[in-house]
């Protein structure tokens, strides 16, 4: 027990064992989050997504992986043989080395830097090399063309989320990703309510970001085949893959950090007992959830088809039960224990309902040309982003030194800055549509 | 580069390539030149300074195996050119021979004939639908609008028992009388579908993306549309109020009440406007005629051997893409002397070039799309 309590535990010890269960759960749940992704798009799409490998096709994203496993290994005759084999491995590797300063709830943390968001936004920048260096690599036109996209489409969107994220930090005063949530917890409110249109402009510029749809201009599989990745086969396109979906889980735990509260449940001042204990009647929520999700499996379980699936739903519902069981365990637990349990599912909670908003976009909206990509970002986020940032900052000031109350203090900066947004649409619907400002990789 | 030297010969391959330009060639494997259609772009950056179209890449010579055919053989091959719309182009095809034999369907099949024909104008502009969307980058309209299609081809199956390449109709009228519950079917799907276009539009005719991917892109003057001969949805959303349906009917179109959407601008948004209109006014043509299906024989008196008099006889119809037409030269033998086909899409696909240019890439995909070509009538 000393032990557990002495510092070279706590500094060396639990870092490594938190960074070993990150990298050897990132790539299941990358994997899940493919098919939760397919099943989300054909719930959209009125069709029912894979079915055949497990029931609703639960085992789906094992044999992905093992079939792009085995699968052979082509590198083209022409590419550059190292940068061919470092790209994808650079992509990866940045997106999982993004993920040291992420805060999955007070306790399960890497490194908690004083710099953390800084540290996250570098690392994440570094991994757009992965991109255009595989693309240069590839030494296909279709790769390079790709490839000169992504990196400006980088440059512009990644100066856009920069400064909606200073719009919440000046409301957090620190980059310390712990510092922040703490923040919110100190006001008793997420900062999306100081600053929406802040989140606004980070939700666009992270999807640009990840080159998610409808901002997926560097794989646009109509115009440019697979874009970077055209040449790119078996396993090493695995990669590209997991740190695209490794990098969606970074901004989505940015966003959740700043804006929604990190690990904190909703109403986190409100602090009534259940009657004569010290459990809070709000914690009981994840609980709930969970028992929820449990009986909706019980109530499918007799309707599949086959013995082993309902077997299987079965264990599902079992999974969720035991889930259930670990949540209200924790309420009884000590309370580090208890706050690092519970954060830790308010905070994938709402990473998840940050990545379901990804997926949903994806599947309503058409793709951006490149010129009108760029518009969008000079023209519109870029400009409204400094202007609510110069927003964010008049609150403050309104409530610091003038005395008002930070939210209506807020919510007037918010409307202005959505005045400017309005007029800004407004002057970029006027702007020409047939005739593109830019062309090619430069801007 | 080395690529297109290697191909040369063709005015992109040949022409002397500037310091910023490269060439790209989409296809003939591409996911979104609709089949194997090959296009050589000379970009700058990605503007699009020079475009060549290579086609023949589906070609299996069915003009020239029309003529060891007889006349009722070759039918089923028509089908099999613009697999799209294949009852369209089997109509074109009887109504040609029937010409040439100077006879004429009963009232009857020309009914039956023209209900299918205008399912299938629906059928197309579906797949057209669908596939442009999804070149434009929307996932999801594709899904859409296959489950509405699905309805149509089930009334083909079962009419005639096929889906895709039906040979639905005969020289001299039908095969097969409608089965019974052919009338409710048609008639249900009509009314449902002018809420299923609806929602299509709630997809995509405002959206701002859509609009910002289609207006101004590819347009085309009612002049060049001329010019280049191009006809059908393209030619009318140039403002040129064309339709051969009108202009010269056929089947039983006089007796219906229909309208030729068209719209001014000839660019890429105006293309997909005017087709949904004309899915609007095909499912109208279907409910009018499926409220008077005359009674009656369905097969003209033809004889088994069609030995039509020497001559020569050119038939267009208005098929989903544009004027199909058949001219066909009989020499009084069983078969055809010369079979030629008038596909639209290969007239269309002309006017790609002028579309193209100091176009981007991806405007490349939706003047590709809008043009709605099918191969297998482009090769022959």
């Amino acid at each position: 027990m000393n032990y557990l309590n002495s510092p070279f535990f706590h500094t060396y010890v639990l870092p490594v064992l938190y960074g070993a269960i990150i990298v050897a759960v990132l790539p299941l749940l990358a994997g899940y989050i493919v098919l939760v992704e397919r099943k989300v798009m054909a719930d959209m799409q009125a069709r029912l997504g894979p079915m055949r490998v497990g029931p609703h096709g639960l085992l789906q994203p094992i044999a992905d992986a093992l079939k792009l496993l085995i699968k052979e290994d082509i590198i083209p005759e022409k590419a550059d043989r190292f940068l061919f084999w470092m790209a994808p491995v650079l992509s990866v590797g940045m997106a999982l080395l993004a993920y040291a300063a992420i805060p999955f709830g007070p306790v399960f943390q890497v490194a908690d830097l004083n710099v953390g968001l800084l540290f996250i936004l570098a690392i994440s920048s570094l991994g757009i090399y992965g991109i255009v260096l595989g693309g240069w690599a590839s030494n296909s036109h279709y790769s390079l063309l790709g490839a000169l996209r992504s990196a400006a489409q980088l440059v512009s969107y990644e100066t856009a989320a920069g400064l909606g994220i200073v719009s919440a930090l000046v409301w957090a005063g620190s980059l310390s990703m712990k510092a922040i949530v703490q923040a919110q917890y100190d006001r008793g409110i997420w900062f999306i309510a100081y600053v929406p249109v802040g989140f606004f402009i980070y939700l666009v510029g992270s999807i640009a970001e990840t080159n998610r749809a409808p901002f997926d201009l560097p794989e646009a599989e109509s115009e440019l085949v697979a874009g970077y990745m055209t040449e790119y086969s078996g396993f090493r396109w695995a990669l590209y893959f997991l740190g695209e979906y490794a990098n969606m889980v970074v901004v989505a735990a940015v966003a959740t950090t700043l804006f929604l509260g990190g690990w904190l449940r909703p109403f986190v001042r409100y602090h009534d007992h259940f009657p004569g204990t010290s459990i809070e009647l709000l914690d009981i929520l994840p609980t709930l959830l969970f028992l929820g999700a449990a009986a909706y499996c019980l109530r499918l379980t007799p309707r599949q088809p086959v013995k082993i699936q309902k077997m299987v739903m079965a264990a599902v519902a079992g999974l969720c039960v035991i889930l259930a069981g670990v949540m209200l365990a924790a309420l009884f637990a000590p309370p580090g224990v208890m706050a690092g349990i519970h954060g830790a599912f308010w905070f994938l909670a709402k990473v998840g309902a940050y990545i379901y908003a990804f997926l949903w976009f994806r599947f309503t909206f058409p793709r951006y040309r490149f010129d009108q990509l760029m518009r969008l970002g000079w023209r519109f986020l870029i400009p409204l982003a400094l202007i609510n940032v110069i927003g964010a900052a008049t609150a403050i000031v309104l409530s610091e030194q003038w005395g008002l109350h930070p939210l209506p203090a807020a919510l007037i900066t918010s409307a202005a800055t959505l005045g400017v947004a309005v007029w800004l649409a407004s002057d970029g619907a006027k702007a020409p549509t047939t005739t593109a400002e830019t062309a090619g990789g430069g801007d | 580069m080395s690529e297109g030297q290697r191909n040369g010969g063709s005015n992109v391959s040949t022409t002397v390539l500037g310091a910023d330009e490269i060439i790209l060639n989409m296809g003939p494997q591409h996911p979104s030149t609709h089949g194997v259609l090959r296009v050589k772009l000379k970009l700058d950056g990605e503007r699009v300074v020079d475009s060549e179209c290579v086609i023949g890449y589906l070609h299996r010579g069915v003009e020239k195996i029309a003529e060891h055919r007889s006349y009722q053989q070759f039918a089923p091959y028509v089908d099999r050119m613009d697999y799209v719309a294949a009852v369209s182009n089997g109509l074109g095809y009887c109504e040609a021979v029937e010409k040439l034999l100077g006879t004429e369907a009963p009232p009857r099949a020309k009914v039956v004939r023209t209900i299918l024909t205008e399912l299938q104008r629906i059928a197309s502009h579906l797949v057209w639908l669908g596939t442009h969307a999804l070149d434009i980058g929307a996932l999801t309209p594709v899904f859409y609008c296959f489950r509405e299609r699905e309805e149509i081809l089930k009334i083909f199956e079962k009419y005639c028992g096929a889906r895709l390449t039906t040979h639905a109709f005969r020289i001299g009228g039908l095969q097969y009388e409608t089965y019974d519950g052919f009338e409710e079917d048609v008639k249900r799907f009509c009314e449902d579908f002018d809420k299923k276009i609806d929602e299509y539009e709630a997809l995509l005719t405002e959206n701002r993306i859509w609009v910002g991917r289609t207006q101004g892109v590819g347009i085309l003057t009612a002049q060049d549309a001329i010019a280049l001969g191009v006809t059908g949805p393209v030619l009318r959303a140039s403002g040129v109020k064309w339709d051969i349906r009108k202009a010269m009917p056929y089947a039983a179109y006089e007796q219906y009440d229909f309208e030729i959407p068209t719209r001014p601008n000839g660019d890429t948004y105006d293309r997909y406007m005017v087709r949904m209109q004309e899915m609007r006014q095909s499912r109208r043509i279907c409910l009018q005629a499926i409220e008077n299906i005359p009674s009656g024989p369905i097969m003209a008196r033809i004889g088994k051997v069609l030995k039509p008099p020497p001559g020569e006889v050119y038939h267009a119809i208005e098929a989903p893409k544009g004027e199909l037409g058949y001219y066909i030269v009989s020499d009084s033998t069983t078969q055809p002397y010369r079979v030629r086909v008038r596909p639209p899409s290969f007239i269309n696909l002309q006017a790609f070039d002028k579309m193209a240019r100091g176009a981007l890439v991806a405007d490349v995909v939706a003047i590709i799309g809008t043009l709605d070509i099918v191969l297998g009538e482009v090769d022959r």
